[in-house]
């Protein structure tokens, strides 16, 4: 069973409790930031009448776990996907290629990790639901098998269809995502972006990745059969009567007019 | 009994570019202190936001771009059998090395955490471009070092070692075709994982492919420049019978690399970018026409070709518009999904121009003290070592 959570902006009153239980949870120094950051890993945010919130997405094929060169990002079966500092080496490819721009980095360290939600791997791997789900007062995000928690928006999309914008954002969005969202508003105006592809974007790099086996070999072949016409001809070319050419002797480049 | 020689080495004189590189020198050292001591956010313009600077659109783009004259002439020496484009071999291989060094340098800086960048090594993520480039980084560095060390054998009269490494400069040369092919294109897959956020002019499925061209076309354009500016600072003369079948090969690589492009932005429907002169295609203008459009119009003319002058503006313009690809594709297509602009800092510009000049003045010393440039006597004979 893979787990996730589902934000309902029609419900979010704006209180900020999510993101002052995820600092405590995660213990992250500083108070609750404007925007995400790598000591805030999650914001409530007012847009028009109703509220934002953003937290990471956790990518059913995260984008960030497929571009880090040393694994430190990885998915787990429960569902987060989670970071390990202690490989990281800073590269940022994870910052760049996020199609959410979740990863934030600390830039004000000498030592510098990223910083992102994880999903409270620790509380859902005990069967607990996250800090942020569990401190909300008013069911905003509510935490649950992603089975249930799809069932559950679409049953609110099919009894209120004026009061939602009809979409699930992160049913499909990258892949699908672990963390859905509902709206009444446009989710462009909520921050999220809504020009993103239904395919992971790691299947793109994979497509090219998967065939460099296939490359290498024949590639190589070639090159050497390049190498083996050419010389070859060098050696013919050496019984042949001379005659006047500028390729046929080897140091023949020694002083030739140009 | 070589075809090179060490160039006469002009006594050193504390001349115009010696003060301009003390000038750089000093700023530069206090940055890398700085960067080190306090940090990314104490030096850069980088921030969440922007998380990729000209640390990786110039140094590592454009440094591992502008490295590729070095297996392109090797190819066409040693596997198309051309030998006689040997003599600038040596020059073009150094010049390989010292841009893969300038780059490992550079990614020192730009690491978060640099002292970890053994773990690449250790922890394997076949499915990342990053794994991949750091790898063909790593042993193409190795290869070319092996293909340089030679010069440096023959320095010291060591000429065992500089048989072995003759007896297997073929598959040598092989491989450091296969790992250029593929990391040339594999710096361009990495910008695969954005398509919601690179710009159309240039996000393109084609995009390993254009990185693999453009550099050749470049690369080639460096080994021009690098003749010139070589025989400006030793009184040297300009090899033009190499050069200029050189320039006929940059024209038909940058040719075939525009038309390509053209179409990819066809493709995308984003021609609209440019007739509506947008900042985006503004700077891809910048980009094609310097780069392209005019180095392909100048040296398709065999009279220009054949001129000096002509010849190494071509080169030069080529090499111009192939930076500003790099940094249109890894700065200016990125900042309108990031919502800011990123102009680098001081301190960033700092440590990419000192670099450089460490590079310049690494690969003078090497003139001047190894056999990197062919001497014109009739005595020598093909010095095959791949120099």
């Amino acid at each position: 069973m893979t787990v996730g959570l589902l934000f309902d902006a029609t419900r979010c009153i704006g209180c900020g409790a999510c993101a002052s239980a995820c600092k405590e949870q995660n213990k992250l120094p500083g108070p609750v930031e404007e925007e995400t950051s790598a000591y805030t890993w999650t914001t409530v945010k007012p847009v028009g009448d109703i509220y934002s919130r953003r937290l990471c997405m956790h990518c059913l094929v995260p984008t960030c776990a497929s571009v880090c060169p040393v694994g430190a990002l990885h998915k787990t079966p429960e569902g987060p996907v989670i970071y390990a500092e202690d490989k990281c080496m800073g590269c940022r490819y994870c910052m760049m290629a996020c199609p959410f721009d979740v990863p934030k980095y600390q830039w004000d360290k000498a030592v510098p990790i990223i910083g992102k939600c994880i999903m409270c791997t620790s509380r859902v791997k005990k069967g607990e639901p996250t800090a942020c789900a569990a401190a909300c007062p008013a069911e905003a995000t509510i935490f649950g098998s992603r089975a249930d928690l799809i069932r559950e928006a679409k049953d609110r999309l099919r009894k209120n269809p004026t009061g939602y914008v009809d979409h699930l954002y992160g049913l499909t969005e990258a892949g699908g995502t672990s963390v859905l969202m509902l709206s009444n508003q446009l989710f462009e105006k909520l921050g999220l972006k809504a020009n993103l592809p239904s395919e992971p974007p790691a299947m793109r790099t994979w497509q090219v990745l998967s065939n460099i086996p296939d490359f290498v070999a024949v590639w190589g072949v070639f090159l050497y059969g390049v190498h083996w016409i050419t010389a070859r001809r060098e050696v013919v070319a050496a019984y042949e009567p001379p005659r006047q050419g500028p390729d046929i002797q080897d140091d023949s480049h020694m002083g030739r007019p140009s | 009994m070589n075809t090179t020689v060490a160039l006469p080495s002009k006594r050193f004189h504390f001349g115009f570019w010696t003060t301009v590189f003390g000038l750089v020198f000093v700023p530069f050292c206090f940055v890398t202190v700085l960067r080190f001591y306090k940090g990314l956010g104490a030096v850069t313009h980088l921030s969440d936001k922007f998380p990729w600077g000209l640390w990786i659109g110039f140094d590592l783009l454009c440094g591992v771009g502008l490295a590729a004259g070095a297996f392109t002439l090797t190819a066409v020496v040693h596997l198309f059998n051309l030998k006689k484009f040997e003599p600038i071999v040596r020059p073009t291989i150094l010049t390989g090395f010292l841009g893969y060094i300038f780059v490992i340098t550079a990614l020192m800086f730009d690491l978060g955490q640099p002292w970890r960048i053994w773990h690449a090594i250790v922890y394997w993520n076949p499915h990342s471009v990053m794994f991949e480039v750091a790898w063909c980084v790593m042993l193409y560095t190795t290869v070319l070092a092996v293909e340089f060390a030679p010069v440096v054998l023959e320095r010291f009269g060591f000429h065992t070692p500089i048989k072995i490494i003759h007896a297997v400069i073929t598959p040598l040369v092989i491989l450091g075709v296969l790992l250029s092919t593929l990391h040339q294109s594999s710096l361009g897959t990495l910008y695969l994982i954005v398509p919601s956020k690179l710009h159309p002019l240039w996000y393109s499925q084609l995009l390993p492919l254009f990185f693999y061209i453009s550099a050749i076309g470049a690369g080639i354009g460096m080994v021009i420049l690098e003749s010139y500016l070589s025989q400006r600072a030793f009184g040297r003369h300009l090899e033009m019978d190499l050069l200029e079948p050189l320039a006929r090969a940059m024209v038909v690589a940058l040719g075939i690399y525009g038309l390509m492009r053209l179409q990819s932005i066809h493709r995308n429907g984003a021609f609209g970018a440019i007739t509506d002169f947008t900042y985006e295609g503004r700077m891809f203008l910048v980009e094609f026409v310097l780069g392209v459009v005019l180095p392909v119009a100048l040296l398709s003319f065999r009279r220009l070709r054949t001129n000096p002058r002509w010849l190494v503006t071509g080169a030069f313009l080529a090499v111009l518009g192939f930076v500003v690809n790099r940094l249109n594709v890894s700065i200016t297509g990125m900042e309108g999904a990031a919502g800011i602009r990123y102009v680098p800092a001081l301190a960033e510009i700092i440590v990419s121009v000192g670099l450089v000049g460490i590079g310049m003045a690494a690969f003078a010393l090497a003139v001047r003290y190894l056999k990197i440039f062919p001497e014109r006597s009739p005595l020598g004979e093909g010095g095959a070592e791949g120099g």
